[in-house]
């Protein structure tokens, strides 16, 4: 009997709560829409793959040695040189924010060289950090082919003498592509966003609106509401992850290396978290300002810049890391990343899956009390 | 189980709330009262007199402080969602899903309830038949005027017949039609079925209508017994006065509200006054006030006893509330006689559509200086909408608009500054102080330097307001003071007031209309919406508008002759005679075509 | 003289309406939270987290040569600081579980015929092992490997070779906290005015306090006026927090003119506080001002080059941040504070700005008397 009133009155709370989802078109929008802006945005928008980074050369030294050492600029795809004659120009364009990095080979560059080490100086423009040592990089890597071939072809034998090469394997992502990481941190964006935006609202509004004084006074229990609450919002949040994942293959080529289905699991655990926690929101703090400010502040904003999406949470200081162990996308980030990149490495899924567990049940708990059928 | 019959037994209870100022207060201070079943029950009485902190105790949403709370044989603080499965509960302001239809509401609180199948067809048939919603079972709740939602949030309470029905003052801002239908469909429920209900309420004609009534005071229960027991209080000092020819009846209930020493209160009503003398007080003063005017006993009813009541306890607890409520707040500059042949505002043939929708229909009227003019009508009726164009805050579709000499179309901000503002609901910041509106409001008028501070110290005094206190969390009564000190604080040609006494209890009703009929005394002209009849009685001249159109026009004497009836006739039922008369009309019109 | 008092008098009725908005910001407890505390914790948080910079590199050597080579080249990388050696490997079949549980960041495999090699003039290589899951860190390392490896080859002598010698102005170690915290001046305040503007409007409506102030003789652009200003004053209040914060305890040296900076901020916080209100303008009530914001807020910090630089969009995207206030304010600001740029250097940053402002505020104008209507 009770069981079984426990199902009526979770199915009519249910239908209730998806025909108003259904009916207010913004729901939908922020729902369906917004993701699939953020899949473009992201997956095209952010990259830290430097392509033809502007570098103003300043060739003083007219050698061909000089001109033999900086050949290998112009055929590299990361690299746009531009010419100009005196350092004046160049400092002209830097300041102008016109070029990232001025090459400049010194008059004395080849005789310097002949001497047995040739300097050369690279001025670049700090603000952008990322870009600089990218293009320091790149430059170093342009510079250093020509000398060696130079040095085999004299057949300089010292050239071949003590010489470390290094060879490099990087796993997971060979290319360096960031859209490999991006991206998979991006489905942990999307699930953040769909819990946070659309349930903060769900629980504020009924307090404002006063429908949840009279739904306290029927025989529903305080579980039904959340749980109520909770269904629709997961269907859409599996259409988004659904429209991400192929997003991620086919558009984005993303390699999905572990099991489609730990994926789809863990991401609809996480989407639990989340949805969660929005609600447990909107439960605290009952009005909708608030509530949406908190949203923004307590889910976006971390998940972005804390969780391990862009900025590795290996370089943080340790009261960062421990802000960042707390919240629930951290540990989602390291799941999603693993089994899109590296495959099923099961004691660190099994971790993170059990901590995103344990936030699940706590929030459905700590909002179920705060529904607790009282207007104190 | 101890009392079979009871449905309510509280012992001693007590419920204390921080106050705005930090302290505690009993929002309930040690009441014990016993229910009894199977029939009506009211609780009745002024703002924070404690009767919804009641009303949620009983439903189980509020924790008491101290004492018992029994309903229907189980203890509230052991396990209140026993006593939610079983009893039914309408919150002031229903839940509704505005979002839902009519039917997927019904559906919703079915389900919740867990009403059967095969009981619900018949059920829902009888409270769509009863709330007459039958014809917009898949309209949006939203869509529904004010009247039927109510309705539909009744008819959602009782999907199923419920052990106690609770109802928190369902008639707040519900027309007097839409009144009468709920209280039809209550009555006949409890006799039909057997019904307990426990209703609050500000009107004194429903309580009349309980087996037994529960009057509250600032948290304490003032009396309690049958209406007809409490009535007996009000024995032999309640009586009629006539005004003398060419005097409106306001003025002499003026005159006599402005004595409180001796009377203890007096309405307007059909043209006359009716009064409550205080007992024992000189024969000979009351004799000289109404010298012009004849007066006679007439019959007591709950009213006078509950005034009488209040009175009281007030006395009690304000020794000096010797003065009167208020004061005319301006000297009266504007001779009455040839300012009145200058009309204020001028409406001619005003038409406004929302779409196809037709919500004011080619309505003309003429206001003239220094009266007050009532706009009624059943919720939905075109009466906000007429009222907004009025205030400039919603143009026309056409039609000729002039508010105080200039033409909205052309002058609205210019017009805007010679009008004063209260609206329906509460609409003032509510987390500024009382000083902090009233400053930011002169503002806004264009009011600086010394005049601004000449005029709120002024308005603080005329209405008797604390500056320092919160807006928010001011009693509705204060509220709607400060609410009124703002639109006054300009010293405005014309105040439009919407609804300005929805949710107020008689006795600050009574001081808001001293204040206004001073106004119109001192030349303010008075546009005001109502949905208390009795107070149409306080207008020099009237409209009844449904559906769009004006149905009468004109002081409330002719109105009610319009309505049938000679003056013996209430305005209450002249109103509703004059609506459902042209209700018919229309559908015996539309039948025909 | 009767046109200087009417503005005297609608500079009053403007000034009594920002008084009466700061009032109800201020007065709310929470509101006074929202105002400081959010910018305070947001800016500690990010500056300290929002970082690119290897500090860390945790790796794993597979040693099998155990030469004075390779002895010498450990101790050079973890002379460094930043790479800290976690465990030395014994089998090549340790590698995978190093990488994978995430506990190193890189294994060194040294084959044991390094020695060898090397010493026989011939090529040694030199194993890398990266875990590319942080395409960004995994390059980073690399290079720095790189960079270690070839100035140990350089101290062997021999060959001619090319030295960069580099210098990097306006951020001379390159520190990413030096790129990404000026940003956030802009980009944090930006998020809570934008809000504050939107609402505005919004809480009015479904408060009803907006009727009561549509019937005072206030013109559409008196109320936009008075709603604007204190937006304003607050999005340059919460980047004043984040602007000391950087300075004094992060300390990243200020290079141009405050005067400049506060110009350029004033002008992108306008820009924004118009897109709020134009916002506030349509939505009928606070959900939908909420959920515009937040449809808005997104694209405008992806497309800003807060986190990576716009030059490395796809053209479209490149041309449709002209749009976004925020790519130039954060530009503004960091070529100011890091630069030393002078107004002419920025000049061109404050066109689109005051273009979008020009477009925004007028369409809020616009907007609220149609809304009237």
């Amino acid at each position: 009997m009770n069981a079984s009133g426990f199902t009526t009155r979770l199915v009519a709370l249910t239908r209730k709560e998806t025909r108003q989802m259904l009916r207010d078109r913004s729901n939908l929008v922020v729902g369906l829409l917004l993701p699939v802006a953020l899949i473009l945005l992201f997956g095209y928008g952010l990259s830290f793959d430097v392509k033809n980074a502007r570098l103003t050369v300043v060739l003083e030294d007219s050698s061909p040695t000089a001109r033999q050492t900086v050949v290998g600029l112009q055929g590299s795809p990361y690299l746009a040189p531009v010419w100009v004659r005196t350092m004046d120009e160049a400092e002209r364009l830097i300041r102008a924010g016109k070029t990232d990095a001025i090459l400049r080979v010194p008059g004395d560059f080849s005789r310097q060289l002949a001497d047995g080490n040739g300097r050369v100086q690279l001025l670049l423009n700090g603000v952008d950090s990322n870009t600089a040592s990218t293009i320091e990089g790149y430059v170093s890597g342009a510079l250093s082919t020509p000398v060696l071939q130079q040095a085999d072809r004299t057949g300089n034998k010292s050239a071949r003498a003590a010489t470390i090469v290094i060879v490099q394997r990087t796993w997971f992502n060979e290319a360096g592509e960031s859209t490999w990481y991006l991206v998979p941190g991006l489905i942990v964006l999307v699930m953040t966003l769909i819990g946070a935006f659309l349930t903060s609202m769900l629980i504020a509004r009924e307090w404002e609106r006063g429908t949840l004084e009279s739904l306290f006074v029927t025989p529903v229990r305080p579980l039904e509401l959340v749980l109520a609450k909770l269904a629709p919002y997961v269907v859409i949040g599996a259409i988004d992850l659904i429209m991400c994942l192929l997003a991620a293959k086919y558009l984005f080529q993303v390699p999905m290396r572990g099991s489609l289905m730990l994926i789809i699991g863990s991401s609809l655990l996480y989407l639990m978290v989340s949805l969660a926690l929005g609600l447990f929101i909107s439960g605290a703090m009952r009005n909708q300002f608030a509530a949406s400010q908190m949203a923004l502040l307590a889910s976006f904003m971390p998940a972005m810049m804390l969780s391990g999406f862009i900025f590795d949470l290996r370089n943080v200081p340790v009261v960062i890391q421990v802000v960042s162990q707390a919240l629930p996308a951290t540990h989602y980030m390291s799941i999603i990343k693993t089994l899109f990149m590296a495959g099923d490495i099961w004691p660190d899924i099994l971790r993170s899956c059990g901590i995103l567990t344990l936030y699940a049940l706590m929030l459905v708990a700590a909002t179920r009390r705060k529904l607790g059928k009282t207007l104190e | 189980m101890n009392d079979a019959a009871a449905t309510v037994v509280a012992q001693g209870l007590r419920k204390t709330f921080v106050g705005p100022d930090g302290n505690r207060f009993a929002a309930i201070d040690d009441v014990s009262l016993t229910v009894r079943a199977g029939e009506l029950t009211a609780l009745v009485g002024p703002d924070g007199a404690g009767k919804t902190t009641l009303i949620r105790m009983m439903a189980g949403l509020l924790k008491p402080d101290a004492g018992s709370l029994q309903v229907l044989g189980i203890d509230l603080t052991r396990d209140p969602q026993a006593v939610q499965d079983r009893i039914s509960y309408m919150p002031q302001r229903f839940g509704l899903y505005e979002d839902l239809s009519v039917q997927e509401n019904l559906t919703l609180y079915a389900d919740l309830h867990g009403v059967p199948q095969a009981e619900r067809r018949e059920r829902f048939a009888r409270m769509l038949e009863m709330t007459d919603l039958a014809r917009f079972t898949e309209r949006p709740a939203g869509k529904l005027s004010g009247g039927m939602k109510q309705k539909l949030g009744l008819a959602c309470t009782l999907v199923r017949s419920p052990d106690l029905l609770i109802l928190d003052e369902p008639s707040v801002g519900v027309d007097p039609l839409s009144r009468r239908d709920l209280w039809k469909i209550v009555q006949q429920l409890v006799h039909e079925e057997k019904l307990s209900v426990i209703v609050s309420t500000a009107y004194m004609d429903e309580a009349e209508r309980c087996g037994q009534v529960f009057v509250f005071n600032r948290g304490r229960m003032l009396a309690d017994g049958a209406p007809a027991k409490l009535r007996a209080w009000a024995h032999g000092v309640t009586f009629t006065a006539r005004p003398p020819e060419a005097m409106p009846a306001r003025e002499l209930q003026a005159r006599l509200i402005d004595r409180p020493e001796l009377i203890i209160d007096a309405v307007p009503s059909g043209g006359s006054v009716r009064f409550i003398r205080r007992a024992g007080e000189d024969e000979k003063q009351l004799n000289e006030m109404l010298h012009d005017a004849p007066f006679a006993p007439r019959p007591e009813e709950l009213e006078d006893a509950f005034m009488m009541l209040l009175r009281q306890a007030e006395d009690k607890d304000t020794k000096a509330a010797a003065k009167p409520a208020y004061e005319a707040p301006r000297v009266a500059a504007v001779s009455s006689n040839g300012a009145n042949c200058q009309p204020v505002i001028v409406v001619r043939d005003l038409v406004r559509k929302f779409g196809d929708f037709m919500a004011v229909a080619s309505t003309s009227f003429e206001v003239a200086r220094g009266e007050i003019f009532g706009l009624l009508g059943p919720n939905g009726a075109g009466k906000t909408t007429t009222f907004r164009m009025l205030c400039g805050l919603l143009p026309a579709t056409s039609g000729h608009l002039e508010v105080a000499g200039r033409n909205l179309r052309t002058a609205r901000a210019e017009a805007r500054g010679r009008i004063g503002y209260v609206s329906q609901k509460f609409a003032l910041y509510g987390n500024l102080s009382v000083r902090e509106n009233l400053e930011f409001f002169g503002g806004a008028y264009g009011l600086r330097g010394k005049a601004l501070k000449a005029r709120v110290a002024a308005s603080l005094e005329q209405f008797d307001l604390e500056p320092s206190a919160q807006s928010g969390i001011l009693p509705a009564g204060y509220k709607q003071r400060l609410a009124m000190a703002t639109g006054l604080l300009h010293e405005p040609d014309i105040l439009f007031l919407d609804e300005p006494t929805s949710g107020i209890d008689p006795l600050a009703r009574r001081a808001f209309w001293r204040t206004i009929t001073a106004l119109a005394k001192s030349g303010v002209t008075i546009i005001v919406t109502t949905h208390f009849m009795e107070e149409a009685e306080y207008c020099d001249r009237i409209a009844i508008q449904d559906a769009g159109k004006v149905l009468a026009l004109g002081t409330p004497h002719q109105v009610r002759e319009q309505a049938g009836a000679a003056s013996v006739m209430d305005m209450n039922s002249a109103f509703i005679a004059i609506v459902e008369q042209s209700r018919a009309q229309r559908e015996t019109k539309g039948g025909a075509a | 003289m009767k046109t200087m008092r009417n503005f005297l008098d609608s500079l009053m009725k403007i000034m009594a309406l920002v008084r009466k908005e700061l009032l109800t910001i201020l007065k709310d407890p929470s509101g006074r939270a929202l105002l400081i505390g959010p910018a305070l914790i947001q800016a500690l948080l990010y500056g300290y987290g929002a970082t690119y910079d290897l500090t860390n590199v945790p790796y794993a050597v597979h040693d099998q040569s155990r030469g004075a080579a390779s002895t010498e080249l450990l101790a050079r990388l973890d002379g460094t600081g930043v790479f800290h050696r976690v465990a030395t490997l014994t089998s090549s079949d340790q590698i995978a579980g190093m990488i994978d549980s995430g506990d190193a960041l890189l294994v060194i495999g040294i084959p044991s015929d390094f020695e060898t090699l090397r010493v026989s003039g011939q090529q040694a290589p030199l194993q890398v092992i990266l875990d590319g899951r942080n395409s960004s860190t995994a390059g980073l390392a690399s290079a720095y490997v790189s960079s270690i490896v070839a100035a140990y080859n350089q101290s062997l002598g021999g060959a001619p070779s090319v030295t960069i010698v580099r210098r990097a102005w306006f951020n001379a170690n390159l520190e990413s906290r030096w790129n990404i915290m000026p940003g956030l001046i802009a980009a944090l305040s930006m998020l809570q005015t934008l809000m504050l503007a939107a609402l505005s409007v919004a809480r009015e409506r479904e408060q009803g306090t907006f009727d009561q102030l549509l019937v005072t003789p206030l013109t559409p652009l008196q109320i936009l006026i008075g709603k604007a200003l204190p937006s304003i004053l607050v999005g340059l209040i919460q980047s004043t927090i984040i602007f000391l914060i950087i300075l004094f305890w992060f300390q990243i040296p200020m290079n141009g003119s405050v005067w400049l900076l506060y110009l350029g901020l004033l002008t992108f916080t306008v820009t924004s506080v118009g897109i709020g209100l134009s916002i506030s303008a349509v939505a009928l009530n606070m959900q939908q001002a909420m959920l515009y914001t937040f449809m808005l807020i997104m694209p405008l910090i992806l497309l800003s080059g807060l986190l990576t630089p716009v030059r490395n969009m796809p053209e479209i995207l490149q041309v449709a941040t002209y749009a976004n206030p925020l790519r130039f304010g954060i530009d503004t600001v960091r070529r100011v504070y890091l630069e030393g740029a002078g107004f002419s250097d920025v000049a061109y940053n404050f066109i689109p700005l005051v273009i979008v402002g020009a477009i925004t505020l007028p369409l809020a104008a616009w907007l609220f008397r149609n809304r009237l209507a």
